[in-house]
């Protein structure tokens, strides 16, 4: 038994357990991987929570995502589930083309994105030209930036629909039959039957969806870093560019990312990570805790 | 109990007016038109970028939305121009070996997990619930000093894929999630059959457990597959500044740098990139579904 256990005992202190423990220890310290580790007390914490101008940015973007991206990626894949499960014809063809982009490498899906919503001769702006539509500036406008993020995340939400569509169909037919009995309508049979009974998959879908909003990261770096260099002509992507436009993508990996990796303040980075941490803990308990009032713990709880 | 709705139904059924039918045909008529509108909108990206991706650098920089002519040598130039074999190599290196790790180092935790009675066992799993929730960011910092400073016979680690690939040798938590999930739904009796012939658990989990639980080893090997595939902050990190140590997301991500401003160049990358998991996807389609949805529905 030790034995079957020996590999995730080994992994879980090495990758886990280690650096979770140092990482709250270098929190304490200045550490900038060349001269040994010096204990600061709170410093780094000071710094983060009063002066550091970048982190409070961060913060509300990460927010932002949370708060816009991650509920309309659930709205959508919910929509687009039920859909699907109404659909008499041609709905295993729909299932693959909805989950298909959720497959494309997160680069991959940015570039194209990226590319696509070039804002002077991008395809879309283009379309929407002909249509006499002035398109907006996209990755290239603090205001509309996250929005651009918001469309790309919505795209690549398949895993999600799918998730979503195997529950509805799941939902037991004698249900919905006794419920239009009693007069139950369309709508209400999707508050009182479907809602309910789905509750924990949706529940499952919102907890991931917000602790992929406090990591996300790939998605922003890559915009920034491309958009920029669209912008310059210079085409040079460097972490100078991180956030751009005017930080407007500046997410709290983000800016992690460039005090530990690209300035190595190791110490601040973890002072970083301690707080991302807390965040996570707090952020998903709060909604397991608040599901009770509305997560069906029937059988279909488990 | 069961018989009264079922029998309602058949009445109901047999009642429907003419006017309702026409409403539900209508219904189902707008349900599949938007059902088109967005499957249209959700493929005009691959469609957009694959145009981009055959045009001249000039065109792709001009509103036309159709390459003339069409410059299929754009897929030779890619691999030309950027180190691109060298990426895919690095990729697959890191997808194959990552992935053969995390199915044998996860089966026997998920196993154990699951199905032997032992103190802590409850404890153990909520661990791994708690570090399938934490952000990768968190515990990055120090992973990285250790990487930084331990290097045996002078081997260095940053700069390589190693310390992408070797943490997934001893196990992963999504895997295990998944894993222990389905081998909980595996009849005892296969288990005690075994047992009663003499089996030890290791035979019993290499034979038995393996060939029952083959659906959901297949989804954990192909999550982990597109996973390490499409990961690009952990690479990022280590795999340092040198191009031909890179993986094809950061290859890609850095593709405009290397090359100023060829969008048709890079959009033709883009496609080279997406195109294995897409193919992938459509030999397996089935497991995919079936490994989405043990995620979802079992959770």
């Amino acid at each position: 038994m030790l034995l079957l256990l020996s590999p995730w005992l080994a992994g879980f202190s090495l990758f886990f357990a280690y650096p979770l423990v140092m990482s709250a220890y270098l929190s304490f310290n200045h550490y900038d991987l060349l001269s040994p580790p010096r204990w600061v007390g709170l410093a780094n914490y000071r710094y983060l929570f009063t002066v550091d101008p970048q982190v409070w940015t961060a913060v509300k973007n990460t927010l932002w995502l949370i708060g816009v991206m991650v509920p309309l990626q659930v709205l959508f894949a919910f929509g687009i589930a039920l859909m699907l499960a109404r659909a008499k014809a041609g709905a295993g063809v729909f299932r693959t083309i909805f989950y298909l982009p959720a497959l494309a490498p997160p680069v991959a899906a940015t570039l194209g994105f990226v590319f696509i919503l070039n804002p002077a001769t991008g395809p879309v702006n283009t379309i929407l030209g002909h249509l006499g539509i002035n398109g907006p500036l996209w990755f290239q406008d603090p205001a509309w930036s996250k929005p651009s993020l918001t469309i790309l995340a919505i795209w690549g939400v398949g895993n999600t629909m799918v998730i979503f569509l195997a529950a509805i169909l799941d939902v037991p037919r004698h249900l919905y039959e006794s419920a239009a009995l009693d007069g139950a309508g369309p709508l209400q049979r999707l508050r009182w039957v479907t809602l309910p009974t789905i509750s924990p998959v949706i529940l499952f879908a919102v907890i991931l969806g917000v602790i992929g909003g406090l990591q996300y990261f790939t998605q922003a770096y890559v915009a920034a870093g491309v958009a920029s260099g669209q912008a310059s002509q210079a085409a040079d992507v460097t972490s100078g560019n991180l956030g751009y436009p005017l930080d407007s993508t500046l997410v709290y990996p983000v800016l992690l990312y460039v005090h530990g990796f690209s300035d190595f303040q190791m110490g601040y980075a973890s002072a970083m990570a301690m707080l991302l941490l807390v965040v996570s803990f707090a952020v998903t308990l709060v909604i397991v805790v608040n599901s009770r009032k509305w997560v069906h713990q029937g059988s279909a709880a488990k | 109990m069961t018989a009264v709705p079922s029998a309602a139904a058949v009445v109901r059924r047999r009642r429907v007016p003419a006017a309702v039918r026409r409403r539900r045909l209508l219904l189902a008529v707008a349900n599949h038109s938007v059902l088109v509108g967005v499957a249209v909108a959700f493929l005009a990206p691959f469609a957009l970028i694959t145009l981009t991706a055959l045009m001249t650098s000039s065109q792709a920089l001009s509103p036309r939305l159709w390459p003339h002519p069409f410059r299929w040598h754009n897929f030779v130039d890619v691999f030309t121009t950027v180190p691109f074999w060298r990426w895919t190599l690095n990729t697959l290196e890191y997808s194959v070996l990552g992935t053969l790790g995390v199915v044998v180092s996860s089966v026997p935790v998920a196993y154990a997990l699951a199905r032997l009675q032992f103190k802590g066992r409850q404890a153990m799993f909520m661990i791994v619930l708690v570090a399938l929730m934490l952000p990768p960011q968190v515990t990055v910092v120090p992973l990285y000093v250790m990487w930084a400073k331990f290097h045996p016979f002078g081997f260095q680690f940053i700069g390589t894929l190693w310390p992408v690939i070797l943490p997934n040798w001893l196990g992963d938590a999504f895997s295990i999630f998944l894993l222990r999930q389905f081998f909980l739904t595996i009849p005892e009796e296969y288990l005690d059959a075994a047992r009663v012939d003499g089996c030890g658990e290791l035979r019993i989990l290499s034979t038995v457990v393996t060939r029952l639980a083959r659906p959901a080893i297949v989804a954990v090997a192909l999550f982990s597959f597109l996973y390490t595939f499409n990961d690009f902050f952990l690479p990022l990190l280590y795999a340092g500044e040198a191009p031909h140590h890179w993986v094809l997301s950061i290859g890609l991500s850095e593709f405009r740098s290397l090359h100023q401003v060829q969008w048709n160049l890079t959009m033709a990358a883009t496609l080279l990139v997406m195109a294995p998991v897409i193919v992938i996807f459509f030999l397996a389609q089935k497991a995919f579904v079936e490994g989405v949805t043990l995620t979802g529905v079992k959770g």
